[in-house]
């Protein structure tokens, strides 16, 4: 390269960088996703990109998507975010609970970056917090489950011992035994979101000891196969319908639909107006959406759930409303009490009549 | 509570949790015998998972689909076999790369028979014994494989031990210069060994995705390779301390998931690690051999 070639160059390269600043400025804006599991588990991820693609759709090519799957939480979530981050994103949603603390370390690094962090509880200036009031749904599955079951054993595969799953757990535990006060509940922890193998081996353990409904908080539809084999057992849908089980084994389904929410808070980042906040809605707002209650479920018991289902849509009924009772049998919430979201969002106990103790 | 345990069911169900890594490791033993150390059991396995799932989705045939999860067990396992046979790289490295290889091929070949629906294996009984009482629904009561599994380790026991073909592998285990010496083809005897390694790794795989859960998801054998790895060291490579090693393993594994359903005040944290240490305990009093003499070693005709 000679002088003038590499003037030329110099000369090139200082044009091309005065100009990216404003090319940038106007550029579209970089959408990114963290997902914890693969795009096609049937659940938990699988509707996290639905919805996510609704939004695209919505803002046609005035977004830039990119999204990572199957990323583990923990140290290495931290790398993908970062990785995320140096690629230019504007916004980045990170959809599990274990990535809470990765996303605030990120997010200290990247204050011109936004973040929305699904289902956690630590915010910051530029750190969003959003999730669903599953427990909602949970209620409904509680009262159908303690309707439909005839052995009055009800199985529940649980996840990660987090408020959330504990919340669920309760939640269906008091509307079961609400309408059939001989429901027991069987509780399996198997400490991961998705393994088909472990939902197998749980759901298969459950049927082995008398459970005839199957309520899980795992993501893949490996309890469905095992109840559909089995033959005479109730399961329900998590987080996407699983309506290719249904009418039976799945009879109903909590669906979680982000959509609307993902297509708000890009808008709020495209036009300035974003900023920090704590989103928790539920049924009302159809962030959690009901599967259809299938036919196998007797008429009555349809239409008591979808009573309740519209009570809570309008407001009128709290599923933690007292009088509830903690596990030792202290009393939690008086009679008419209603349990305020503080204490709903750090619920670590089990109420009176479940077996067993929460890990630690 | 306790009543709520059915110990039929429960030995029954111990059976079905056992039999992918009993296959695993069975297959792991043989190449390990041969002197072989392939690290590569878990991609292997999920390898032999997507294939065999994809296999009895597209013919309808469970028994085509675990055929096909042998044919691609083995077939990955021959580029362990190309590399390290003939290209002498390094075991370890090239059976670590093999998982890797294997977990996000599967991911990628899996792509669209997620979530798809399987045809359920279907349960052979063995007329007149599965009629026993008790014995009957634990032992006979499966389907083909769990038995296929264990004439596998019986054949394998045999022929370690009372076959000609068999003192061969094993000389060439030991010491693979003299094996060379005596007139052995050593590199044949390992790539079959390896060859044989992989089709069980894919069978026990397949009988993850096509009986155990049944469905394809990415990642789905989830570390059972290595655990299959594990056993196959704690056992001192003998077939029949592996037998025990797998039903414990896959024993506690299930008695454990039930002991949690059945609410008993113990903490889930242990009740989790249980399998692994009931079998590392088990298997260290067992234990008193050695690992074969050339095992993991490098063998060049010239050196």
């Amino acid at each position: 390269m000679n002088r003038r070639e590499l003037l030329a160059a110099g000369a090139f390269a200082a044009f091309a960088a005065g100009m990216g600043a404003p090319v940038r400025a106007n550029d579209k804006i970089k959408v990114g996703f963290i997902y914890v599991g693969p795009i096609n588990d049937g659940g938990w991820t699988q509707h996290h990109h639905h919805s996510a693609m609704e939004m695209v759709e919505h803002f046609g090519g005035a977004v830039d998507f990119v999204y990572q799957e199957n990323v583990p939480e923990g140290p290495d979530a931290e790398r993908a975010i970062t990785q995320m981050c140096l690629g230019g994103a504007n916004i980045i949603f990170t959809t599990s609970f274990g990535y809470m603390d990765p996303t605030i370390n990120v997010a200290a690094k990247f204050p011109n970056v936004k973040f929305e962090h699904a289902t956690g509880y630590k915010q910051s200036d530029n750190v969003s917090v959003y999730s669903a009031r599953f427990y909602e749904g949970r209620a409904i599955q509680g009262t159908l489950a303690g309707r439909v079951t005839k052995t009055n054993k009800i199985g529940y595969i649980a996840s990660v011992p987090i408020p959330e799953v504990v919340r669920g757990i309760n939640s269906a535990f008091i509307h079961a035994r609400k309408v059939n006060p001989n429901v027991e509940f069987k509780i399996i922890w198997i400490f991961e979101w998705l393994n088909p193998a472990k939902e197998a081996d749980a759901a298969k353990a459950l049927i082995d000891q008398g459970c005839d409904v199957v309520l899980q908080h795992t993501d893949s539809t490996a309890p469905h196969a095992a109840a559909k084999e089995a033959g005479n057992v109730y399961t329900f849908g998590q987080a996407a319908d699983m309506a290719e089980y249904g009418p039976m084994p799945r009879i109903s389904s909590i669906i979680d639909n982000w959509a609307p929410y993902y297509i708000a808070r890009v808008q709020a980042a495209m036009d300035g107006s974003w900023s920090s906040v704590n989103t928790w809605d539920g049924i009302g707002k159809g962030m959690v959406g009901i599967g259809e209650i299938s036919d196998v479920v007797p008429a009555d018991a349809k239409a008591e759930a979808e009573a309740m289902r519209d009570a809570i849509a309008a407001g009128e009924y709290h599923p933690f409303t007292g009088p509830i009772n903690k596990q030792d049998g202290s009393v939690w919430l008086a009679e008419g009490e209603i349990a305020d979201d503080g204490a709903l969002a750090g619920l670590n106990f089990y109420v009176e009549g479940i077996e067993g103790s929460i890990p630690s | 509570m306790i009543m709520d345990i059915n110990p039929i069911l429960l030995a029954s169900a111990i059976m079905v949790a056992s039999t992918p890594i009993l296959l695993a490791a069975i297959g792991e033993l043989v190449v390990e015998r041969a002197g072989v150390l392939n690290l590569g059991v878990e991609g292997m396995m999920i390898t032999g998972a997507v294939v065999g799932f994809i296999a009895a989705h597209e013919t309808e045939s469970t028994t085509l689909g675990f055929f096909g999860a042998a044919v691609g067990g083995a077939v990955v396992s021959m580029i362990f076999g190309l590399l390290t046979q003939y290209l002498l790289t390094n075991q370890v490295a090239t059976g670590l790369a093999l998982t890797l290889f294997g977990v996000g091929l599967s991911a990628l070949v899996g792509q669209g028979y997620q979530a798809t629906n399987q045809v359920p294996v279907t349960k052979m009984p063995i007329p007149l014994l599965s009629d026993i009482p008790v014995v009957g629904p634990i032992l006979f009561r499966h389907d083909g494989v769990v038995y296929l599994s264990l004439v596998i380790v019986a054949a394998v026991f045999v022929f370690l031990s009372r076959s000609r073909a068999g003192m061969i592998l094993r000389a060439v285990g030991e010491n693979h210069d003299a094996a060379h010496a005596l007139g052995y083809n050593v590199r044949r005897v390992r790539l079959m060994a390896i060859a044989f390694g992989g089709a069980c790794a894919g069978l026990g795989g397949a009988y993850i995705s096509l009986a155990r859960v049944p469905q394809w998801v990415d990642n789905i054998t989830a570390g059972t390779g290595w655990i299959a790895l594990a056993i196959v060291v704690f056992a001192s490579w003998k077939p029949w301390r592996l037998l025990i090693g797998a039903y414990l393993f896959g024993g506690v594994t299930a008695l454990q998931i039930n002991i949690q359903a059945m609410g008993l005040d113990i903490p889930v944290e242990y009740l989790s690690m249980s399998p692994y240490i009931a079998t590392i305990l088990v298997l260290v009093f067992l234990s008193g051999g050695r690992a074969p003499g050339s095992l993991g070693r490098i063998f060049h005709a010239s050196s």
